[in-house]
């Protein structure tokens, strides 16, 4: 296959990213994308029940991000949260029997796919209420400066989301306090059913940053690389105590909002056409084929790699035991 | 190696739909991701995409097939050239039901075990204190005793609290810990929980509990529910505190009593107390929990004098009720402002020669049951008075209680007086008729006690 072009490629200003960087970050990806594909399966065969988002499409907004962070920043999101757990390390094998409701979950089975935690981690959920994360993202934040640590929050929501009053009580507090919180607008276009243009005259979510004075810009979310260079700047910007600093991360996610949704608000044509010209991880293996950073059989291992991550993962959740009936009555109370 | 394609569920409900359309056929190569057919659920016609890459060897459900349950094999997908038999059942094991629990059997009610221990030792010095100044004390020496304490509200700074209850705190802990907020209770009670989970120990106050309503879903969503979605990895430490219920003439949108709407939801503490000494030793408490707590003051009770303890660190423990009065005809049950008619009606019924037993709650989660049982059975009749709505009150479950938990040892039902079942009105006559009165009181306990 001749290699494609893609705005990776022809962009000129591109990071000085290792052929390693950019294999984890293919690996990465992937890693989301198998895992997802896996969790629709399980939920087909009745083993996940309720609602179940997948990231599937959004990759790079992720591991773009994540690349740019370092040990010990928070991060917190919303429901559509499998990417960002896995992005920032969390075991695969915790998450998915979280899906089927089992004890070895990171909850413990009590939380399910939209309730995910991992203290280790700083992995702050997994919130189930659209925007609520926003103002919980900025406290962390705020906690972090009242105690001094040089750390930052990614607080990450949608174009939905972007539309909720407490997003813009929280922007202006963390404004006015300079709280070092990186706002990611991951819009991947459609609020549930709902595109962006049929729920706001003001479609650049990022500009709205300006009326309370914050910094801010548009990244392509398809696009590892320039996710990661622009998280850089937000980071930068945060651990330097200039204060809040939004990315909207123009993405998309090809499966339905959740399980049940047959996505009839947008033709399939325009899903193929991001599938098969935008693709982020389809990039990635260009630009590493191509650059001759890795060969055929390289990709293959890493396939074969995530392969068996996810079956690992896919035959723990069967595995691991629904929770003892005890479970019921503890973690109320501290 | 051949597998069998499944009959998916496509969504929480689905238990079985109709196979409207193949999209391949037996021999087609598919990849993951392909979409391979179109089904019917009981909510919308679904594309189902192909998992694994491999070629379709049977299609063995077909098209237009309704009532095709979850999980039957509908397709058999293998690599070239490959014999495409159908393999063994392989259905997903269902995760085995849970057993049944047995219901908890009503037993009679055991002697229960009451801690009458004084909340202080005989003997100790005392001080007049009003309940603003005792909270403003708890606050201030909690702060003192540990850094990651902070308080951030309305004019809780600068201002020096609406009511005067942060009064001093500004000057002696500064800025960066009594933090004025703008006019946004949804959002800076959402970051007082983020700042929770970020290891400090918020206090956000509200100017009223009547404006937490804009910021009730950080309260129950984020901040009483995450220990256990987080299966006991990370909790809200803190306090929302601040005046509830009526004050006088400020009426509907300014005077509702929320003490049912947080006693109602696991994970919260609530408190409502009454006296200077319970606000100081419960608010000093409540700081130090680990858990997200309701701190229910009241505005007309902020200037009323008390005694207080004067003792180096006075604390009151959660759950434990406080007889103010001991009695044996008739048991009042009340907390926070309910207690100035519950007092006031037992003075009046003694002078009739009925004898009550004065309970104060002063927590409603987790609520001091025993005390409440004890009394019970030793005086056969309760009365409950609150100021909040009728409707699914403290006092309805209260009753309902005690019924399930002393039936036998009741002499008449149960009365719960609380406020009216209207807005509270603006008019000064009207409001005293909306609000529960001692009159009530009295009367309730002649009626249970059949006077």
């Amino acid at each position: 296959m001749p290699p494609r072009k893609t705005a990776a490629t022809t962009e000129a200003a591109r990071p000085n990213i290792s052929a390693d960087d950019l294999k984890r970050y293919y690996r990465d990806m992937l890693l989301i994308r198998r895992f997802e594909e896996k969790a629709g399966q399980l939920y087909g065969m009745g083993l996940i029940g309720g609602f179940c988002h997948l990231y599937i499409g959004q990759e790079a907004v992720v591991v773009g991000l994540e690349a740019a962070a370092s040990e010990g920043d928070k991060r917190v999101t919303s429901y559509r949260d499998h990417g960002h757990m896995l992005a920032c390390g969390m075991d695969p094998k915790g998450v998915m029997a979280e899906l089927t409701g089992r004890i070895g979950g990171y909850s413990k089975g009590k939380g399910g796919s939209m309730h995910m935690f991992s203290k280790e981690k700083h992995f702050y959920g997994g919130h189930g209420i659209v925007g609520a994360q926003v103002p919980i993202g900025a406290g962390l934040a705020f906690a972090d400066k009242y105690l001094g640590n040089d750390r930052v929050t990614f607080a990450y929501f949608g174009d939905g989301a972007a539309n909720q009053g407490q997003v813009y009580e929280t922007y202006n507090m963390a404004q006015l306090w300079d709280l070092p919180v990186i706002f990611v607008i991951e819009n991947n276009h459609y609020a549930m059913g709902t595109s962006v243009t049929r729920a706001t005259k003001s479609p650049a979510l990022w500009k709205r940053g300006e009326a309370y004075g914050i910094a801010g810009e548009e990244v392509n979310g398809m696009d590892v690389l320039a996710v990661k260079g622009a998280g850089e700047r937000a980071v930068a910007h945060c651990r330097a105590g200039k204060g809040p600093y939004i990315l909207e991360v123009m993405t998309y996610r090809y499966r339905g909002h959740s399980m049940s949704d047959p996505a009839k608000y947008r033709t399939r044509e325009e899903v193929q056409e991001m599938r098969e010209k935008r693709d982020a991880i389809e990039q990635v293996r260009q630009m590493l084929l191509t650059g001759g950073h890795a060969s055929e059989d390289d990709l293959k291992k890493i396939d074969k790699e995530i392969k068996d991550i996810v079956n690992d993962a896919a035959e723990f959740s069967k595995e691991s035991p629904e929770p003892p009936l005890e479970e019921l009555w503890t973690d109320i109370y501290a | 190696m051949a597998t069998e394609i499944l009959m998916p569920a496509l969504s929480p409900t689905m238990e079985e739909g109709t196979l409207a359309k193949w999209l391949v056929k037996e021999g087609d190569t598919v990849k993951a991701g392909d979409i391979i057919a179109e089904i019917e659920t009981d909510k919308a016609t679904m594309e189902f995409e192909a998992v694994d890459e491999g070629v379709i060897g049977k299609i063995l459900i077909a098209e237009g097939t309704e009532g095709v349950k979850v999980n039957t094999a509908i397709a058999i997908i293998g690599e070239a050239g490959e014999a495409m038999t159908a393999p063994a059942a392989q259905a997903a094991e269902a995760p085995q039901a849970a057993e049944k629990v047995p219901a908890a059997v009503a037993a009679a009610p055991a002697a229960p075990v009451v801690d009458r221990s004084p909340d202080w030792p005989a003997g100790t010095p005392m001080k007049t204190q009003t309940v603003r100044e005792a909270l403003r004390d708890a606050m201030a020496e909690e702060m003192r005793a540990d850094p990651t304490v902070f308080v951030m509200g309305e004019e809780v700074a600068e201002y020096q609290g609406a009511y005067k209850v942060t009064q001093g705190l500004l000057d002696e802990f500064g800025a960066k810990r009594v933090i004025d907020t703008p006019i946004t209770e949804h959002g800076f009670a959402g970051i007082g929980v983020g700042a929770a989970f970020g290891g400090l120990k918020p206090i956000v106050e509200f100017m009223t509990f009547n404006f937490s309503m804009q910021a009730i879903d950080h309260v129950i969503n984020s901040a009483a529910k995450t220990l256990y979605m987080s299966g006991g990895q990370m909790g809200a430490p803190m306090v929302f505190r601040g005046p509830n219920g009526a004050a006088a003439r400020v009426a509907a949108q300014h005077s509702q009593d929320f003490a049912a709407w947080y006693a109602h939801i696991p994970g919260l503490k609530v408190v409502q107390p009454y006296s200077a000494a319970d606000a100081k030793g419960l608010l000093k408490t409540a700081i130090r929990d680990p858990n997200p707590v309701i701190f229910l003051e009241n505005e007309i009770l902020y200037g009323r004098s008390f005694e207080v303890p004067d003792i180096a660190d006075f604390t009151i423990p959660f759950g434990k009720a406080r007889i103010w009065r001991e009695g044996s005809d008739v048991t009042l049950i009340s907390w926070g402002i309910g207690m100035t008619y519950t007092l006031e009606a037992a003075e009046i019924l003694a002078k009739e020669g009925i004898s009550a037993e004065v309970i104060d709650l002063r927590t409603l989660r987790p609520l001091d049951y025993d005390t409440v049982l004890a009394s019970v059975m030793k005086t056969n009749r309760c009365v409950t008075i609150e100021e909040g709505f009728p409707v699914a009150s403290i006092g309805n479950h209260l009753g309902a209680w005690i019924m399930q938990n002393a039936f036998d040892y009741l002499d008449a039902p149960v009365i719960n007086c609380t406020g009216k079942d209207v807005p509270m009105p603006y008019a000064a006559n009207l409001e005293k008729l909306a609000l529960v009165t001692t009159a009530e009181v009295v009367e309730a306990a002649r009626k249970v006690t059949y006077r």
